[in-house]
C-alpha cells in the first residue's frame, strides 16, 4: 500500500483566525485505498484542516494537490465534484425528503428538464445495495435512525465518484452494532481504492480500522505513523504532548469497591416507574455516595430513565421516594428542589446557552432553584464561578467569555459546574464524556469519583462500557426500553459480561437486588 | 449482520405526509355534503364553478404563497401587490395605452418587487416577515399614490375577458380566469414535483443548513420563490381586475392573510418542507365553499366566514402539530 502515490497531499498548510493560529505548517498525505485516522485533542486543528481542504476556509499558506495537480476548492460542492466528499458528524440531510432524493438532490438526472423519479429510485437502490442497506428509498430520511441517515449521507458522498472520503466523527452517535456496519462499509470502500480520512475520538475504533495515523497537536503536525508502529499509549502521549498524570491516574485508579457504599442510606427509591411508549416500569434504588452506571445500546431507554428521574418527562405510573418520603417528580423544578441535577446528553440543544457567558451559564440552575425574584448577589456569583472554574480547570479561565467560544470538553465542564453549584444529592450525567477529548474526559471521570467520595449519588450514563465499569459501584443494564439487570460491580463483572447482558437480556437471577 | 434493523414503522411512512391533505379533502367533501343536504340549489354544478370563478385570483396567489411557505418563509405583500397591479393596469388603460403593453408592464411589477424582496431577505439575512411587510406597505402606498379613488376599466380586451363564458349547453360556465388559474396550478405542481428548482424549495424548507452543505443553490432558490410569489400576485391582480373591471386602492386588503390561511388549511406546514399544490387548491376551495354556504344561508353575516376560517386554521395547525410532520 505504501508504495502507491498519494492521491492527496497537503504541504505547509497554515491558517490563522483573528487571535488564533489554528494551523501552522502542517503536512498531510492520503494514499489511495487506506483508512487514515486524523487524531488530536479538541482544538488541535483537525476540523480546521478538513475545512481548509474542502474549501470552507481559504488557505493562508501552503498547497493542496489532488492527483498531482494543485487545487484550491471554493467550497464543499466544488471539492465533491473533484472527488473529495465529506460526511459530517451532524448528518446533513433534509429530513423531509426521501432517501433517494437526499442521495441525488443537486445532481439528479434530468429528461427534458424533468426529473425521472423512477430512475432516481432505481439508482438509489443500486447504490444502497452496494452498502448492503435494504431500506425503502421513498420514505423520508427523517423517519430512519441516525445510523441509517449516516449511511445515506455516505451513499450520497460516494456517488460522485469520490476518490477521497472524509468522515468527520461519523461514529459519535452510533451504537456498537452500527459502528460495525459502518466499518464494514469503510473497509469495502477502501478495498475499492477510495482513500478515507477518518476523524474520531474513540481510540479503540482507530485501532479497529485505520491503516495509518496522523497526529496533530495545537495546530501543528506531530507526525504520521503506520498503525502498527504506534501503540495506543504512545498515541495518547503524542496527542496530549506529555505523559498526562490524570491519564495514568485514571488507568491505575482502583475500581470503585462495592462494599464502600453498602452502608449508604437509600436516597432515591423508585418502584415500578414507567411511561408508556418511553420506558417499561422499572424499580431502582440509588444510595447516597453511590455511582450507578447505566449501560445499554443507543436507544435502549437510558436517556428516558434519566428524564423520568428528573421530571423532564412525566411518569404515567409508579412512585418515587426521596429520603423515604413519597414525592411526585412532575417537572424539573420539583426535581431540583429534591436535590436532583441533570446534565443532558445533548449539551448544545438542551444544556448550554451558547450566547451567555460562562458565569451566566453556571448560575442558571441555582438561580432557578432560588426563584427569579431573588437574584444571587454578584459577589456571591463571582465567588462560586471562580471556585468551579478552578476546581474543574475550565480553560480559558475567563468567567465573562461567551460559552460558544469554549471547546466541547470545557462546555461540558461548565454544564457540570451549573449543577454542582446547586449542590445536588443526586447528579444524573447523560453521556458527559461524549465527543470531548481524552484529557477532559479523564478529568470528568476523576471528578465523578471525587463527588461520590463526598457523598453525592451519581447516575452515570455512557455508551462506553469501559468508563461505566471503571466508575460505577453498580451497573444497571437497559435493553429495548426495559431495565433487564442490575449488576454489583465486583470482580465477576467485566465488559464481556455486561455485553452479554445487553445482548441477551438475561442476567436477572443472581445479580439483581 | 447483513443490514441494519430499520426503526421506522411501516404505517408511519406514507400516510403521514399525506394526512393533512386527506384531512382537507374530507373536510371539503363534508362541507359540500352539508350544503347539498341543506339547500336544494347547492347541488347545481354552477355552484362549484362559481366557487372557482369567485376565487380564481385567490388560487393563483395561493400557489405563489405555497412556494414561499415551503421554503419556510412568508410573503405578506401579495394582497397589496395584486391591488397595485390592478391599479396600474386601470391607470395605464385610462391614459390610453393599448391592452398588450399594459399587461406586460403590469405583470412585470410584481416579480420585480418580489425579486428585490428576495434579495433583501437573502443578502442581508433579514426576516421575510419584516421585508414583505415593508413591501406590503410600499405597494399599498403606491396604489393611493396613483389615485385615491377607484379607476374604472372600459378597455375592450378587459371587458371581453371579464364577460367571456366558457360553458356547456346546459348553461353552466366558467370564466377565463378559471382557466388561467388552472394553468398556473398545473405548471406550479409540475415545477415543484419534477424540477430541480422545485426540489430545492422542499430541501431548503426541510433544513436550510443541510441544503447549503449539500451544495444546493440556497440563495438563488430563495430569491426565486419570492419572485414567483410576486409573479403570482401580479397574475392574481390582473385576474382581480378582470373580475371587478376596475382598479381600487383599497381592494384586497388583508387578502394575504386569507391566502396564508388557505395554504395552511391545504396542509402546507408553516415551518416549511412539507405540502402540495393540490392541498392549496383544496384549501382555497374550503374557503370558497364556506363563503358559499354562508351566502346560501342568507341570515348569517359575512363575518361568519372569518370566524369559521379562524377556527379551521387553528384546528389544522393543531393537526399538523399532532401528526408531527416536522420530523426532527
Amino acid at each position: 500500500m505504501t508504495d502507491s502515490r498519494p492521491v492527496l497531499t497537503m504541504t505547509g498548510i497554515s491558517k490563522s483566525f483573528p487571535g488564533v493560529r489554528a494551523l501552522h505548517n502542517v503536512d498531510f498525505r492520503l494514499l489511495p485505498g487506506e483508512v487514515h485516522a486524523l487524531m488530536g485533542e479538541n482544538g488541535a486543528g483537525k476540523s480546521t484542516l478538513i475545512k481548509v481542504l474542502t474549501g470552507v476556509y481559504g488557505i493562508d499558506e501552503g498547497t493542496v494537490t489532488l492527483d498531482g495537480e494543485q487545487v484550491a476548492f471554493n467550497g464543499p460542492m466544488q471539492a465533491a465534484a473533484a472527488g473529495v466528499s465529506t460526511v459530517y458528524q451532524e448528518v446533513n440531510l433534509c429530513p423531509n425528503l426521501s432517501v433517494a432524493e437526499n442521495i441525488f438532490i443537486g445532481r439528479e438526472p434530468r429528461r427534458l428538464g424533468a426529473i425521472p423519479w423512477g430512475e432516481v429510485r432505481r439508482r438509489a437502490r443500486q447504490l444502497l445495495a452496494r452498502l448492503d442497506l435494504d431500506i425503502d428509498v421513498t420514505a423520508p430520511v427523517g423517519s430512519f435512525s441516525l445510523a441509517v441517515q449516516q449511511m445515506v449521507a455516505i451513499a450520497r458522498a460516494i456517488d460522485v465518484q469520490a476518490r477521497v472520503l472524509i468522515l468527520d466523527e461519523p461514529t459519535s452517535s452510533l451504537d456498537a452494532g452500527e459502528v460495525a456496519q459502518l466499518f464494514r462499509i469503510m473497509r469495502q470502500l477502501r478495498d475499492e481504492g477510495i482513500a478515507i480520512l477518518f476523524v474520531t475520538h474513540f481510540l479503540d475504533q482507530v485501532y479497529g480500522i485505520a491503516d495509518r495515523i496522523t497526529v496533530l497537536r495545537n495546530g501543528a503536525l506531530v507526525g504520521e505513523y503506520p498503525i502498527a508502529e504506534l501503540p495506543q499509549l504512545a498515541l495518547v502521549e503524542k496527542m496530549i504532548g506529555k505523559e498526562l498524570d490524570v491519564l495514568e491516574l485514571m488507568e491505575e485508579h482502583p475500581r470503585q469497591s462495592v462494599t464502600a457504599t453498602e452502608g449508604g442510606s437509600p436516597l432515591v427509591q423508585v418502584s415500578q416507574l414507567g411511561r408508556r411508549g418511553s420506558v417499561a416500569p422499572f424499580s431502582l434504588t440509588i444510595n447516597a455516595g453511590e455511582v450507578v452506571g447505566l449501560a445499554g445500546l443507543l436507544g435502549s431507554g437510558r436517556t428516558e430513565v434519566a428524564r423520568l428521574l428528573f421530571g423532564a418527562d412525566r411518569a404515567d405510573r409508579g412512585e418515587v421516594r426521596v429520603d423515604g418520603a413519597r414525592t411526585g417528580l412532575r417537572n424539573p423544578v420539583q426535581a431540583i428542589e429534591q436535590g436532583i441535577g441533570f446534565c443532558s446528553e445533548n449539551r448544545r440543544a438542551e444544556g448550554i446557552i451558547a450566547d451567555l457567558s460562562v458565569r451566566e451559564n453556571m448560575i442558571l440552575a441555582m438561580q432557578a432553584a432560588r426563584g427569579w425574584l431573588r437574584p444571587i448577589p454578584r459577589r456571591r456569583q463571582d465567588e462560586l464561578v471562580d471556585r468551579y472554574i478552578k476546581a474543574l480547570s475550565i480553560r480559558p479561565a475567563n468567567p465573562e467569555m461567551p460559552v460558544r467560544n469554549l471547546s466541547g470538553g470545557n462546555q461540558q465542564k461548565v454544564l457540570l459546574a451549573r449543577w454542582l453549584i446547586t449542590e445536588p444529592r443526586l447528579l444524573i450525567l447523560d453521556e458527559p464524556t461524549r465527543g470531548i477529548d481524552i484529557g477532559a474526559k479523564a478529568e470528568i471521570q476523576k471528578l465523578v469519583v471525587q463527588l461520590s467520595d463526598g457523598g453525592m449519588a451519581v447516575l452515570f450514563i455512557s455508551a462506553e462500557l469501559e468508563e461505566v465499569l471503571r466508575l460505577s459501584h453498580r451497573i444497571v443494564v437497559m435493553r429495548d426500553r426495559q431495565l433487564v439487570a442490575q449488576l454489583d460491580n465486583d470482580d465477576t463483572v467485566d465488559a464481556d459480561r455486561v455485553m452479554q447482558t445487553i445482548a441477551s437480556g438475561t442476567e436477572r437471577e443472581e445479580a439483581s437486588r | 449482520m447483513t443490514s441494519l434493523p430499520i426503526s421506522a414503522p411501516s404505517w408511519a411512512k406514507l400516510p403521514r405526509r399525506h394526512m393533512p391533505v386527506l384531512a382537507t379533502l374530507t373536510l371539503l367533501l363534508v362541507m359540500y355534503g352539508i350544503g347539498v343536504s341543506q339547500y336544494r340549489a347547492f347541488s347545481n354544478v354552477q355552484v362549484v364553478f362559481n366557487v372557482f370563478i369567485d376565487n380564481g385570483f385567490l388560487l393563483v396567489i395561493a400557489v405563489g404563497m405555497t412556494f414561499v411557505i415551503l421554503t419556510g418563509g412568508i410573503d405578506l405583500s401579495v394582497g397589496s401587490v395584486a391591488a397595485m397591479t390592478a391599479m396600474v393596469s386601470a391607470w395605464l388603460l385610462q391614459s390610453g395605452l393599448p391592452a398588450l403593453p399594459v399587461l406586460v408592464i403590469a405583470l412585470l411589477i410584481g416579480p420585480t418587487l418580489g425579486f428585490l424582496m428576495g434579495c433583501a431577505i437573502h443578502f442581508f439575512d433579514i426576516q421575510p416577515f419584516i421585508v414583505t411587510l415593508a413591501g406590503m406597505f410600499f405597494a399599498r402606498g403606491m396604489c393611493t399614490f396613483i389615485s385615491d379613488a377607484s379607476i374604472p376599466i372600459t378597455d375592450g380586451f378587459w371587458t371581453t375577458m371579464s364577460q367571456y363564458r366558457i360553458g356547456d349547453p346546459r348553461g353552466n360556465f366558467v370564466s377565463i380566469s378559471v382557466l388561467v388559474a388552472f394553468a398556473v396550478v398545473l405548471i406550479a405542481a409540475y415545477v415543484l414535483a419534477y424540477t430541480r428548482l422545485g426540489r430545492n424549495v422542499y430541501a431548503i424548507g426541510g433544513n436550510p443548513q443541510s441544503a447549503l452543505l449539500m451544495g444546493l443553490p440556497v440563495g438563488r432558490t430563495r430569491i426565486a420563490v419570492y419572485t414567483i410569489s410576486g409573479l403570482c400576485a401580479a397574475i392574481g391582480g390582473i385576474l382581480l381586475s378582470f373580475y371587478t373591471l376596475s382598479g381600487a386602492p383599497l381592494i384586497a386588503i388583508g387578502m394575504e392573510l386569507d391566502v396564508i390561511a388557505a395554504v395552511v388549511i391545504g396542509g402546507t406546514v408553516l415551518t416549511g418542507g412539507s405540502g402540495y399544490i393540490f392541498g392549496t387548491v383544496l384549501g382555497v376551495l374550503v374557503l370558497g365553499v364556506i363563503q358559499t354556504l354562508i351566502t346560501f344561508d342568507g341570515s348569517l353575516n359575512s363575518w361568519w366566514t372569518k370566524i369559521v376560517i379562524g377556527g379551521l386554521l387553528f384546528a389544522f395547525i393543531l393537526l399538523q402539530r399532532l401528526i408531527g410532520i416536522r420530523y426532527k
